[in-house]
């Protein structure tokens, strides 16, 4: 026993300070603190990768290569038996494609006799020179006879290496572009006759089976009508079942279920609407397939919960006194639900709904489901027309093998990205200007 | 007259009946007696009860009449021998209807022909095409049921607008000083707002509902035991109606790379996004949360789309090309694979997990990490033994939930998964989710009622009853631990 008293006594004298480990512990604090940091700058890497990547393969489709030609609209191409007067369909039918031909053969200055040269220019121009051409002469047929400088989009393949994005060391035999077409695309840019343009088109063309004349705009018109349908149909019954269960529900087993089936819908995976959409509004009501209003209904019902969330805490953040108030002024319940507290909600309501919108907007796998995967050449009339949806068109456009549709596809998501960006930030504006602490 | 124009009409007239109610309750406030309501809340009774029963009734009619109209078609139609010309009752009467479809746009007064060979090019110039098997006994048929319909339609619309009248009168009616127009008008707003409510109810029972009955067709044909047990999933090769063939759609392969893949997603997306929560609520100074947590949410805004697209564009050749370095020949890792579709669907699952956590860890009382660190702890230490194990139920309950979204996530894993339903223990290879194949299944041309398209909704439902289950069970969890605290 003395013993060991006599040698703990001897050691608290050897060590004057009891050593607790506060190096280690000190240690062990600077490294948690690492990892919190690294854990962050992690995530935001990976957000950095992301949309550098994006942007960098995307960028390039927002320039679209034209070839300015003088284009002589011959009549002996068009209407070679001058019948267009009595079948108009000859302008329909005739061979526009070799009005540019003829254009571009004579700019490069290959002798039209030539004809194994004349091959070779296949595929330098776009084939959607053929619709453009003639849509030139259904708007006004007294072009006939005249020429005319046209910009006619480059072929895909061309554009590409206008841009710069195929690697000319491949031998010839393996890459798209042969070195005659490159030799006359150097000619014709230092005539200054082929350049890159804005690429409007990607904004308004609809589907199309060639990456230069294919573009969004079937897709933005559907997820137009789709988002007007949700705005529409979401938020005013998600805003009166908020108030419902808000101010006027008791608290008996109906309301306990409704919020719990709120509370889960908000966490059901979106693929499962889409299976509601095909089986009921399709199969049970026999709505249109491809529809954007069908779309818009199964977007609606997976939005409604995000924003009964969102507004039920809107309404439940507005002070006890406001109701008060408006109650002991002699105002109804209805009264001071709708005259005082939504009001004070409603900047709240905005922002939860621009959330959701935002969420509806890129969803995709809903729509694959009930057939908004189509090929859709014209835009639609009504939201009861086959139409597509934006992200739906980078989903068809990713499974093309071609370079263009990936660098379509690349400048697809940046226009999605900036949309979402805009109602993201919309939102925190609003959340930031609007917000007030009671 | 069509349905559209009469409910146009209905509410034309409740509008005017808005007007003249509100101008008469004016019209009687002279003074005398206080009035019970404002003036307005007259005219929005008298609107009430002129348009919706009208509507109300309009919409039955609509959907009476034209099973009405199935019913009789059905029983016009000769009956059914082994050398009908038609495959199915179904399909006779749907011809009928886009017969008689096509004929209201013919001019009235033409004679008919008697077959549908002399039929076609009138239909076709008024750009109505009809299917080829439509039969010339139908004609008369589809003739009948045009009037019936024209005679139901015009029925309907009259008894309609006598009921949208009859209603307003009788709300003009009411209308006195003392009359309590403003509660009838609450009563029904309330009614109203609880219908919207409902609407939850309603889209959880249209879920379940559309996918069991689809599932027990499914059930009819492929034996529950090798759906839930097979483990080949070969769907291509089960002909329609051969008895389900054993294991042809088999679930387990599909449901192993789900979790393979979800737990990939875990494994990266709990400890960076937990980490980053703790940093966040802990460490990091009100500059660094103000730039960082708008980024953390910005990555939480991106579709999914766009994640499975970076995975299969940039991410998987880039793996590819990397383990190909890395063992100077062959790569290991393929293009598509669980790893490359469970790390990005990590990526977007770090937000999920941070917010969550942080939510939580903020709900820990002040006074529990004053006290711990008070009592001399680093902060380190107070997290660790403190405020993480106060959090752990909240955790938990976060954690779930991210699971469920992992495992219900589509898009990645359509273009970074892969679609062979392979069973491997290898996470380089391709494996293919619950989630990939319901998609696989239900795009493109289908005919509905072959098991091919029918198990797309067998696996809806197991995957709504996963999710579901984890679902409650981590909302219960997280509301249990938020009660705890408050």
């Amino acid at each position: 026993m003395t013993d060991i008293s006599m040698d703990t006594m001897a050691r608290a004298v050897a060590h004057p300070r009891r050593d607790i480990g506060l190096k280690g512990r000190y240690a062990a604090e600077r490294r948690f603190r690492i990892y919190g940091a690294v854990a962050i700058s992690v995530g935001l890497a990976f957000l950095a990768i992301m949309l550098i990547t994006i942007v960098s393969k995307g960028y390039t489709a927002f320039w679209q290569t034209t070839v300015t030609l003088p284009i002589n609209f011959d009549e002996k191409v068009i209407d070679p038996s001058n019948k267009r007067a009595t079948d108009p369909s000859v302008l329909i039918k005739a061979n526009y494609p070799k009005l540019a031909e003829n254009a571009l053969v004579a700019k490069l200055g290959i002798n039209p006799d030539d004809k194994p040269m004349i091959q070779k220019l296949k595929g330098f121009l776009s084939e959607g020179a053929r619709v453009q051409l003639r849509n030139i002469v259904a708007a006004d047929p007294s072009v006939i006879g005249t020429t005319r400088n046209v910009d006619i989009l480059a072929a895909a393949n061309l554009d590409s290496a206008f841009k710069g994005q195929i690697d000319l060391s491949v031998e010839e035999a393996r890459r798209k572009v042969s070195d005659q077409q490159i030799a006359w695309m150097d000619k014709l840019k230092a005539d200054g006759a082929m350049a890159e343009h804005f690429n409007t088109g990607l904004f308004t063309y609809g589907a199309s089976s060639r990456p230069e004349t294919s573009g969004m705009g079937v897709a933005i018109i559907g997820s137009f009508y789709m988002m007007v349908i949700v705005l529409l149909l979401a938020l005013p019954i998600g805003v009166a079942a908020s108030i419902y269960l808000e101010e006027f529900a008791k608290k008996n087993r109906l309301t306990d279920l409704i919020e719990v089936n709120i509370n889960n819908l908000a966490a059901v995976p979106s693929i499962v609407f889409g299976l509601l959409g095909l089986a009921v509004f399709i199969n049970f009501l026999g709505m249109p397939r491809s529809a954007a209003f069908v779309g818009g209904l199964v977007l609606t019902l997976m939005t409604l919960p995000t924003i009964i969330i969102a507004t039920r805490a809107a309404l439940a953040a507005v002070p006890p006194s406001i109701r008060s108030a408006a109650l002991g002024l002699g105002a109804s319940k209805m009264q001071m639900v709708f005259h005082h507290i939504l009001p004070l909600a409603a900047p709240g309501i905005l922002t939860g709904t621009i959330i959701g919108l935002a969420r509806a907007l890129g969803e995709t796998a809903p729509l694959l489901l009930i057939g908004m995967v189509a090929f859709v050449a014209d835009y639609p009339k009504t939201p009861f027309d086959p139409a597509t949806a934006l992200p739906v068109q980078i989903y068809m456009w990713a499974n093309e093998a071609e370079r263009a549709f990936v660098e379509r596809m690349s400048g697809a998501i940046i226009i999605l990205l900036v949309f979402l960006m805009a109602m993201n930030i919309t939102a925190i504006v609003l959340r930031r200007r609007f917000e007030r602490r009671w | 007259m069509s349905s559209l124009l009469v409910l146009a009409i209905v509410i034309a007239i409740g509008v005017v009946a808005f007007f003249i109610g509100r101008q008469r309750a004016a019209a009687h406030d002279n003074g005398a007696v206080k009035p019970h309501s404002r003036a307005h809340y007259h005219g929005w009774w008298a609107f009430l009860l002129a348009v919706l029963p009208a509507v109300l009734l309009l919409a039955v009619w609509t959907i009476g009449s034209s099973f009405y109209l199935d019913r009789h078609i059905r029983a016009a139609l000769p009956e059914r021998t082994a050398d009908s010309k038609v495959a199915s009752e179904a399909l006779d009467v749907s011809l009928v209807k886009s017969l008689a479809k096509g004929l209201r746009k013919l001019d009235a007064d033409t004679a008919l022909p008697a077959t549908f060979a002399e039929l076609q090019p009138p239909l076709a110039a008024k750009g109505v095409a009809l299917a080829s098997d439509t039969q010339d006994y139908m004609i008369p048929i589809a003739v009948e049921a045009n009037a019936v319909q024209s005679r139901l339609g015009l029925f309907g619309a009259v008894i309609t607008l006598a009921l949208s009248i009859a209603g307003a009168f009788y709300a003009l009616r009411q209308i006195a000083p003392r009359a309590r127009a403003r509660n009838n008008v609450e009563k029904l707003m309330l009614w109203g707002l609880l219908a919207a409510s409902t609407i939850a109810i309603l889209t959880t029972v249209g879920i379940v509902l559309s996918m069991l009955f689809q599932t027990i067709t499914f059930f009819e044909s492929v034996s529950p035991m090798g759906f839930f047990f097979g483990t080949v999933w070969d769907p291509r090769f089960a002909a329609a109606g051969s008895g389900g063939s054993q294991g042809q759609f088999g679930l387990i392969p599909l449901l192993a790379g789900t979790l393979y893949i979800a737990l990939v997603a875990l494994v990266v997306a709990v400890p960076v996004g937990l980490m980053s929560a703790v940093y966040m609520a802990e460490y990091a100074s009100p500059r660094v949360r103000s730039v960082v947590k708008p980024a953390l949410e910005l990555l939480a805004g991106i579709p999914t789309i766009v994640y499975g697209i970076f995975a299969v564009v940039t991410l998987g050749p880039f793996l590819r090309d990397l383990s190909a370095a890395l063992t100077g020949g062959s790569p290991f890792i393929q293009g598509q694979s669980i790893f490359t579709a469970g790390l990005v669907m990590g990526i977007m699952l770090i937000p999920v997990v941070s917010s969550l956590s942080d939510d939580i860890i903020t709900a820990v009382p002040r006074a529990m990490r004053d006290g711990s660190l008070g009592l001399g702890a680093t902060r380190s230490e107070t997290i660790k033994r403190v405020i993480l194990p106060a959090a752990l139920p909240g955790i938990v309950g976060a954690i779930l939930l991210t699971a469920s979204r992992a495992i219900g996530e589509t898009m990645i894993v359509v273009l970074a998964a892969g679609v062979a339903a392979n069973l491997t223990v290898n996470p380089f290879e391709a494996m293919t989710t619950i989630t990939v194949k319901i998609v696989n299944q239900l795009t493109g041309d289908l005919e509905f009622n072959s098991p091919q398209t029918l198990v797309a909704f067998a696996l809806g439902l197991t995957l709504f009853v996963l999710t579901l289950v984890m679902n409650i069970v981590a909302l219960y969890i997280v509301r249990k631990y938020r009660e705890q605290y408050e």
